[in-house]
């Protein structure tokens, strides 16, 4: 048999660390991006990534690191993933450091760990404030010595248009585009990855990069892969407000002691810095006094939704708060936190070290994803050996990072996310591996005729494409839609609101046909590139919606307050066992996964149960 | 009315054909910056004198001066498009591609020659796997503060596209580069594999090339130490050479 070919799709973190497991035996693969990998949205990523290496002699644990993620995510996550995941933490972070990933220190030279939200425990290790961007580097390094080696090719202008399955349904390859010419190419693969990221395009404005449009995942939807858990979004509570996008502000500023603040008095017009100490409600801080401004996001949004929205106490009566890291050193501040603080001045014209900042919630994650399968060991790990682990219910086809949906249930911890990517990578590359060693016959030996008929279809398309004449501009459709999917789908939902998401969300399909490309060129015809993807954002959107709008409950991000069961405060009380009696029976009900298949008639939503054998669902609390 | 922005950018159509100028009028709004002007053109592609145009093609991502996509000349000055502020340029507010690089379209420029000189130069440590092997060496505080300087490089093409010494047509690796192999030859790991590094430098489109002219420096949008680093490698090069020369 001819060697295995390996295609993986996305030059993030979970991508590159797929390609270094491939490579690393032996393999070649071929890297497919839309940019010059090491500017892939990884490099976003700021205050740190998680592991249990109780640096700090708290006696912090994976196993505490587990619980935090599981009950973080309102047990919607899968255990032995996640369990894995927390299990393989601190061996990771050991591996980045010893790529030279330049973490910050300990005075005895070690590394150095800060407190995040949702845990109690110092477990984050960081580069400054720019985690995410030494993470990436380190990886595209290490992926570039192989390229060097000869057994990475990269593609670093080619975007992924769907994939190829023969005729038993297993996928063979990809069709892609060339970003500057437009042409139409396709490639063999005996396993295919998508680590494509996340879809934060798809409201808009947000946190995620320009790159992030969900268009592959989509893609893969529409030929089959199920979606799993779409509209769980995660909303970060901290984030400076632009025309362009929602800027990021790490949770990493409360970690190192930053607090969310507003004016006790409704509208106060002082300056922020004038307001003395009693005047200002440390809001976070009094409603849970345990975990402080250090709550998992979900419930930090919602909070600060609830104050500026519901009670009208914003700064100046708008919707921004405070957060203050004024009381912080200078120094302490630019050596901790000099990523953010620069990224601040730069874009507001405010430094944070002497005024504190305002912000507001914004679009931030996908806990939701492609849809994929594993097998575990009997003490709840994954099964190494097994190549069904991050494969989809396609054949061949894996998801790996962002784009795939286990790991964080309903609402995802910060500094997880990098750590999730790593650790898929590490589980995603020797999967395939084993897929390709074990599967009957090669791509090498698929009919040519699957490859040039889906060509010959994304050809058709792209000319299609192109020659469109309506009066639609697609950039300011988008605009629209993501205007009414941050309006309808982000912290607070509704049935109605929601509804009429879904409903206006065939107009949108109507409308989209009637665009006009505003380009008829072929080199770098970015408006062409932009519709196609707009059209895989929409159906996106739909899977966001629609599943948001039949989920009848609250858990994590997904708060519908119709459905919200207030929790008694005395847990002795009458009152508690009724809620309790309650909770489990809206728990029992809603406690699964959903799944959305594509259909013409728009997404077809059905449950699966969720594996929760290592640990009880009970209510959440952190005060 | 709607306070108007002035922007004149220059374009092309594709790698072969002649630039030209187009003028656009977009509505001021407080605080946007170049990335803003660039989103509403294309929006309303339509010139200052009324005629419908394509949208201009530019590169972007992060929008958070993280990435370096979005790197332009923007009054004649190289730096990323999303932290260039309108309030404070002078208008006309003056977009040009990047100067040293091929162009794909308008505002788009093709950057491989700095991934290949990072390949050149073997910027990388090369571990032994990616196994459990255990924690990395110990480093001070001082030494993680001067890397983490370094290592914060986005190859974003501000100083090669500054530096005289780096041409079109000649084979400097330029500062972004050099400045990497400073970094990992800082690395306790990245030491061992010094000399190739420097070996890497030493031949043609290497070190040498740079005529200290100190304008990487000024135009590094991470305030990266760039001529610090050069000059500390400029040492460590001489010594190698005198080194080899007594192996002989």
């Amino acid at each position: 048999m001819a060697k295995p070919k390996f295609l993986v799709v996305g030059g993030g973190l979970a991508g590159l660390m797929t390609v270094i497991k491939l490579a690393e035996e032996g393999h070649h693969v071929d890297v497919f991006s839309v940019v010059p990998v090491k500017r892939s949205h990884s490099v976003c990523a700021q205050g740190g990534i998680n592991g249990a290496v109780n640096t700090k002699g708290e006696g912090d644990s994976p196993d505490i690191h587990f619980y935090d993620t599981v009950k973080g995510g309102d047990f919607l996550a899968h255990q032995a993933f996640c369990k894995d995941m927390c299990y393989k933490a601190p061996a990771v972070i050991y591996l980045m450091d010893r790529m030279g990933v330049t973490f910050n220190r300990t005075p005895e030279g070690l590394l150095d760990f800060r407190r995040f939200g949702g845990t109690l425990y110092n477990r984050t290790a960081f580069a400054g404030a720019t985690t995410g961007q030494q993470l990436l580097y380190a990886l595209d390094e290490q992926v570039r010595r192989y390229e060097a080696a000869g057994l990475v090719k990269k593609y670093e202008n080619l975007e992924y248009l769907g994939m190829v399955k023969d005729e038993q349904g297993q996928c063979r390859g990809i069709v892609t585009v060339n970003l500057d010419s437009l042409e139409i190419q396709s490639f063999r693969g005996d396993a295919v990855v998508l680590a494509t990221g996340g879809p934060g395009l798809v409201f808009g404005r947000s946190t995620n990069s320009m790159i992030n449009t969900g268009s592959a995942a989509s893609s893969a939807y529409q030929q089959g892969v199920k979606y799993a858990n779409g509209e769980f979004v995660q909303i970060h509570p901290t984030a400076i407000p632009g025309y362009d996008k929602l800027r990021l502000m790490s949770e990493s500023a409360r970690g190192e002691g930053g607090r969310i603040w507003v004016p006790k008095k409704k509208g106060d017009e002082r300056e922020l810095r004038q307001i003395p100490e009693e005047d200002r409600w440390y809001f976070l801080e009094e409603k849970y006094p345990r975990f402080g401004n250090l709550v998992p996001r979900d419930i930090a949004a919602q909070e600060i939704y609830d104050v500026c929205v519901n009670k009208g106490m914003g700064i100046g009566g708008g919707h921004m708060v405070c957060l203050d890291l004024t009381h912080i050193p200078r120094e302490e501040l630019n050596r901790k936190l000099g990523g953010i603080m620069e990224i601040y001045e730069k874009f507001v014209g405010d430094d944070p070290r002497d005024i504190p900042m305002k912000i507001f919630p914004a679009v931030h994650y996908s806990m939701g994803g492609l849809w994929v399968d594993y097998e575990k060991t009997p003490d709840g790990l994954l099964d190494p050996q097994s190549p069904r682990n991050h494969m989809t219910n396609i054949p061949g086809l894996y998801a790996v990072g962002e784009v795939d949906y286990q790991y964080h249930g309903a609402n995802r911890l910060g500094a997880n996310s990098l750590l999730s990517c790593l650790t898929g990578g590490l589980v995603c590359g020797p999967a395939m591996a084993e897929y390709a060693a074990g599967m009957n016959g090669s791509a090498e030996d698929s009919s040519s005729r699957l490859f040039e008929e889906e060509e010959k279809k994304w050809q058709e398309r792209f000319e299609a494409l192109k020659d469109m004449k309506g009066d639609e501009n697609p950039f300011k459709l988008h605009q629209e839609l993501g205007e009414m999917m941050i309006r309808n789908c982000t912290i607070v939902r509704n049935n109605k609101d929601l509804q009429e998401t879904v409903d206006a969300l065939d107009d949108f399909t109507a409308r989209w046909k009637n665009c006009d490309s505003l380009d008829a060129g072929k080199a770098r015809n970015q408006s062409v590139l932009f519709i196609n993807h707009l059209w895989n954002m929409i159906e996106l959107a739909k899977v966001v919606a629609k599943g948001a709008l039949m989920r009848d409950e609250c858990r994590g991000s997904h708060l519908k307050p119709d459905f919200k069961l207030e929790q008694p405060k005395d847990q002795e009380s009458p009152e508690y066992q009724e809620y309790l009696k309650t909770w489990h029976e809206q728990n029992d009900k809603w406690l699964k996964t959903t799944i959305a298949e594509w259909s013409e008639k728009g997404p077809q939503i059905s449950y699966e149960p969720v594996d929760t054998s290592l640990i009880e669902p009970v209510p959440r609390r952190y005060d | 009315m709607a306070k108007k922005v002035e922007v004149r950018i220059k374009r092309q159509k594709d790698n072969q054909a002649e630039p030209y100028w187009e003028e656009f009028h977009v509505d001021y709004q407080p605080n946007m910056n170049v990335i803003t002007l660039l989103q509403e053109i294309q929006r309303n592609p339509v010139t200052v004198q009324g005629e419908k145009t394509t949208p201009v093609a530019w590169d972007c991502s992060c929008l958070e001066e993280i990435c370096g996509a979005c790197t332009m000349v923007i009054n004649g000055q190289v730096q990323q498009s999303c932290s260039a502020l309108v309030d404070n340029l002078e208008q006309p507010i003056v977009l040009e591609p990047m100067r040293k690089f091929p162009i794909v379209r308008d505002l788009l420029v093709d950057r491989t020659r700095m991934f290949e000189a990072l390949k050149k130069v073997k910027a990388w440590i090369p571990i032994d796997g990616t196994y459990d092997l255990g924690a990395g060496p110990k480093q001070s505080q001082t030494n993680q503060q001067e890397m983490y300087l370094y290592s914060r490089c986005m190859t974003c093409g501000c100083c090669v596209d500054a530096c005289p010494q780096y041409t079109p047509d000649n084979s400097f690796v330029g500062p972004a580069a050099l400045g990497q192999v400073f970094l990992f030859n800082q690395n306790p790991t990245g030491k061992f594999n010094k000399e190739e590094r420097l070996a890497a430098i030493m031949g043609d489109g290497g070190i040498q090339e740079c005529g200290n002219a100190q304008n990487c420096v000024r135009v590094c949008p991470k305030e990266i130490p760039l001529t610090t680093g050069i000059a500390k490698l400029n040492g460590a090069t001489l010594s190698q050479a005198l080194k080899n020369l007594l192996k002989k």
